[in-house]
């Protein structure tokens, strides 16, 4: 693989000496504290906004709405109690009808509800056992590497292969050292893969950064090896079934709370993987403002300055192959259009197939890249290696400032939204930009364009119904619009909107071998081919598709 | 006595046309107002006869040359200066302002940035990122993020009479509105919020070439009927183009939109209005501009709009009919008749 030969990667030095440092230590170590802090600023909050409703009104919602996923939607990591607790509630709601003093036991069952949220949501940092799973994490990857590298089942006690020669780390990767040192990191990663927060976990690890806390879905923590892995490493759970106010606010609460304490943070800001495999064009607000309120709420608590500033950071993964990519597109295309509910359909459902994923994952896939984008502030300023906002006339920007009306630090939660609008769009802009593109996402592209155009007038799921036998391209026609679509994508990255890896220059035949022969390349139906007589054909033109939507975003399609 | 909520620090004007002065009287009555000309001799005559451009000027109002002192005393700004000085006003200011600064606009033209050494009459297509609102120029220019514009039927003779009218303050954030509404709403001012940052100042900006088109139609002598016409269809391509542009349908209905088009439209007093209107009796358009005392925004506004309807495909016939009038010397008469031959009858399409 040419990618290979883009350099051995570094090793970093971890930047604090040692974990007891670590914010996430100190967090688990005072995990009671902070869970009381938690609850106590969401009841304030949820207390403060109505939306509308009496607080009996939402508690009742709240009631129907768990009862409901207690009876329509059980999971195997749901709490034993979990329906004697919400019949006591039941209980407890039908007796306070006409009571004198309901109003403040309605606060109290609010309050009840509220701990028992935090209490599940909050993660269970265990630094020993961060270090072991790190280590079984990091000795599997690499027998699994070298079994498949050098092959043969002897080879998986060589160490000719490492992690690090299969994941590039691009960009700014010294910056977000610094930064983590300087203030709190909020980490805001492209999605694409189940791998990828595991990948993150470990690039995290590589450089070096004590270990981020990151949400992470509660169904997930069905599989128990999976459960084990990501409770060390951080993470705290999210429960995507339950959307109600109450456990909203909780969450919420939690990361703000969790930020303003020091806690690096993971965010996959479009909330799920991308499905069509486009970059993010759009990011969920929640956690991001989450991250806004941190910062308001440290500026207001250290009025001279000396509070730990937030920083964004944004990074896009790029894969050649993403081996979800043939159920996601399905998916994509099936809900496309369609807002409703998304059932979570999970590829692996229990141990034994996480552990074929990740055993196809790393004997399979192709390299990766990570890129590492310029840090920010909350407002989407780059900062300087201090830590310094700058502006684009390359003033310093102070921060706090962003906070202020007539003098002093003032809450706002319409402008802290309106500021987290702005900071989704210029990550989005940030993602595009740092975004590697890769021989086999182009040749997808050209690929999938020369046809489509060949075919204008069927609109796209027509076209994608297509039989794949009758797509038929000749290579020199390939190449002749590669060659095209390639300069654009130089001139972009001339223009700073794009990045390219190394092995996308250079002789044009080589590069379109190298794209052809890793897009997609350990899917059973293969998304791009080259006969031996000449001619590029697909086996998956929905695959295809997914790989092509990698480009998107750029403006590239009006060149067909 | 100023009120508590708009804290004790006065509020600048920057610009001291006739509509910069005119909002710098409605502010006085509520607060300091500190209004700034980059002409000494301007801020010496004001400062001295307490009246300019005919109009007196308010005791709350201290004029000043000093730009700088002006941004660090006050955290509200309303820069209303012609378009084409828009940018290098803001540069002068720029290294004096900070986040926490509100900038209110109120000028109604597009800011144009061409690659290189291409200026209007060379270049052949644009695209959004060539052509900026005032609010975007401010972006652009500066860190403030706190932008919000005014944009409605404010002629500044009659607001100076203290005439009824309205204005809408437009931001993306409830503070820049609140605050505007606090600092302007009088008895004869109403004062409206709106979100749609962009489609408010489009809306004000592409008014302005119905206005020169209804100027025309009058100095050709023709009656209600044709203003008539004029109007609706002017609406029509208003906002066909401010959709193309990034504004929303509703922000051309309101005050902003249908309110100043057809003030403007109707307008003896408006400057774009008498551009159109001596166009119709005959005088080239160099003459009309080196007479004007002050600016008229939509003869620039018609040459951004018309190249850009063409760069995205933007049917816009009564643009496209100005522009030949303005820089390719059509007839009025003829640009009416070949108007009136246009193959489009659709009524509405836009909603």
């Amino acid at each position: 693989m040419k990618s290979n030969q883009e350099g051995k990667q570094k090793i970093y030095k971890p930047i604090l000496a040692g974990t007891q440092e670590w914010p996430v230590v100190r967090l688990s170590n005072n995990r009671k504290q902070l869970i009381e802090q938690i609850s106590e600023e969401a009841f304030q909050k949820l207390i403060k906004v109505q939306r509308g409703h009496s607080l009996r009104e939402e508690l009742e919602t709240t009631l129907y709405l768990e009862k409901l996923r207690i009876k329509k939607n059980p999971w195997a990591v749901d709490p034993e109690d979990d329906y004697s607790f919400w019949n006591k509630i039941k209980h407890e709601l039908v007796d306070l009808v006409g009571s004198k003093d309901a109003s403040s036991k309605e606060e109290e069952i609010l309050r009840r509800i509220i701990s028992r949220y935090a209490n599940e949501i909050a993660g269970n940092f265990k630094k020993s056992r961060y270090k072991l799973a790190r280590e079984i994490i990091k000795f599997g990857f690499k027998r699994l590497l070298n079994a498949t590298r050098i092959g043969g089942f002897k080879a998986i006690f060589k160490n000719q292969y490492t992690l690090n020669d299969k994941i590039q780390i691009k960009g700014k990767a010294k910056q977000l050292r610094k930064l983590a040192k300087l203030g709190t990191v909020v980490m805001v990663p492209t999605h694409f893969s189940n791998l990828d927060s595991i990948l993150i976990g470990w690039i995290i690890h590589v450089l070096g950064l004590p270990a981020f806390i990151y949400g992470a879905g509660l169904n997930l923590f069905n599989i128990r090896i999976l459960a084990y892995f990501m409770e060390s490493l951080g993470a705290y759970k999210v429960d995507r079934r339950k959307k109600n106010p109450i456990y909203l606010e909780t969450l919420k609460t939690y990361s703000k709370v969790a930020i303003e304490e020091g806690a690096h943070s993971l965010f996959f800001p479009g909330g799920t993987r991308s499905r069509s495999g486009k970059i993010e064009n759009s990011l969920k607000l929640g956690l991001l403002g989450t991250a806004m309120e941190a910062q308001r709420s440290i500026f207001t608590r250290h009025p001279n300055n000396d509070g730990r500033k937030i920083f964004v950071v944004p990074v896009t993964i790029n894969y050649n192959f993403v081996l979800e990519a043939p159920n996601l597109i399905k998916n994509y295309l099936s809900i496309k259009g369609q807002e409703r509910y998304y059932v979570e359909n999970d590829e692996y459902s229990t141990s034994y197939k996480m552990v074929k994923f990740l055993v196809k994952f790393f004997t399979k896939g192709s390299n990766i890249s990570v890129s590492i984008g310029h840090g920010m502030d909350l407002l989407g300023n780059y900062v300087d290696g201090d830590g310094n906002s700058i502006d684009t006339k390359g003033r310093i920007i102070n921060t706090r400032h962003y906070f202020v009306s007539n003098g002093e630090i003032a809450v706002d939660e319409q402008r802290d939204q309106e500021y987290t609008r702005k900071l989704s769009e210029i990550i989005v802009r940030e993602f595009h930009r740092i975004n590697r593109v890769f021989a086999s996402h182009l040749v997808a592209f050209t690929a999938f364009n020369l046809w489509k155009r060949q075919y204008y007038k069927l609109d796209l799921y027509d076209f994608l119904r297509l039989p794949e036998e009758e797509l038929v391209i000749d290579y020199a026609d390939f190449r002749e619009t590669f060659i095209e679509i390639r300069e654009c994508i130089f001139k972009l990255k001339k223009a700073n909107k794009v990045e390219v890896a190394g092995h996308l220059k250079g002789n044009p035949d080589e590069v379109i071998l190298t794209g052809i022969t890793n897009v997609g390349m350990y899917h059973s139906k293969r998304p791009l081919l080259l006969s031996k007589e000449g001619k590029i054909t697909t086996q998956d033109l929905n695959t295809l598709y997914y790989y092509h939507n990698r480009m998107d975003g750029y403006d590239l399609e009006k060149e067909f | 006595m100023i009120s508590k909520k708009n804290s004790n620090r006065p509020v600048g004007v920057i610009g001291a046309g006739s509509f910069g002065t005119a909002i710098a009287n409605i502010l006085a009555e509520k607060t300091e107002v500190l209004l700034f000309s980059r002409d000494p001799g301007m801020v010496k005559s004001i400062a001295e006869t307490r009246v300019h451009r005919d109009k007196s000027i308010h005791k709350n109002i201290t004029p000043t040359g000093d730009i700088s002192y002006l941004a660090n005393l006050c955290d509200v700004i309303f820069p209303i200066v012609p378009s084409s000085a828009f940018r290098s006003v803001l540069q002068q200011l720029s290294p004096y302002l900070y986040p926490y600064h509100i900038l209110i606009h109120g000028t109604k033209g597009l800011d144009i940035l061409l690659p290189g050494n291409k200026d209007l009459n060379t270049i052949t297509s644009i695209d959004r990122e060539n052509v900026m609102t005032m609010s975007e120029v401010i972006m652009d220019e500066s860190v403030v993020v706190r932008i919000g514009c005014l944009a409605g039927p404010n002629i500044a003779k009659e607001m100076s009479a203290n005439q009824p009218a309205a204005t809408v303050v437009a931001s993306h954030y409830d503070e820049v509105i609140t605050q505007g509404i606090n600092l302007l709403r009088n008895d004869y001012f109403q004062v409206y919020g709106n979100k749609d940052l962009i489609g408010i100042e489009l809306a004000g900006v592409l008014k302005n070439i119905i206005a020169i088109a209804s100027g025309a139609l009058s100095g050709l002598g023709l009656g209600e009927n044709a203003k008539g016409l004029l109007i609706s269809r002017g609406m029509v391509e208003m906002i066909h183009l401010g959709k193309a542009m990034g504004g929303n349908v509703p922000a051309f209905l309101g005050v902003a939109g249908i309110g100043d088009l057809v003030t403007t439209s109707n307008s003896t007093m408006s400057r774009n209005f008498t551009v159109g209107y001596r166009l119709a009796k005959g005088d080239s358009l160099n003459t009309i501009l080196e007479t004007m005392e002050e600016v008229a925004e939509g003869v620039n506004t018609v040459q951004i709009a018309k190249l850009y309807a063409n760069s995205h495909k933007v049917t816009v016939p009564i643009t496209e009919v100005l522009y030949r009038i303005l820089f390719e010397d059509l007839k009025v008469e003829e640009g009416l008749q070949m108007l009136m031959k246009f193959p489009y009858n659709v009524d509405i399409d836009f909603l």
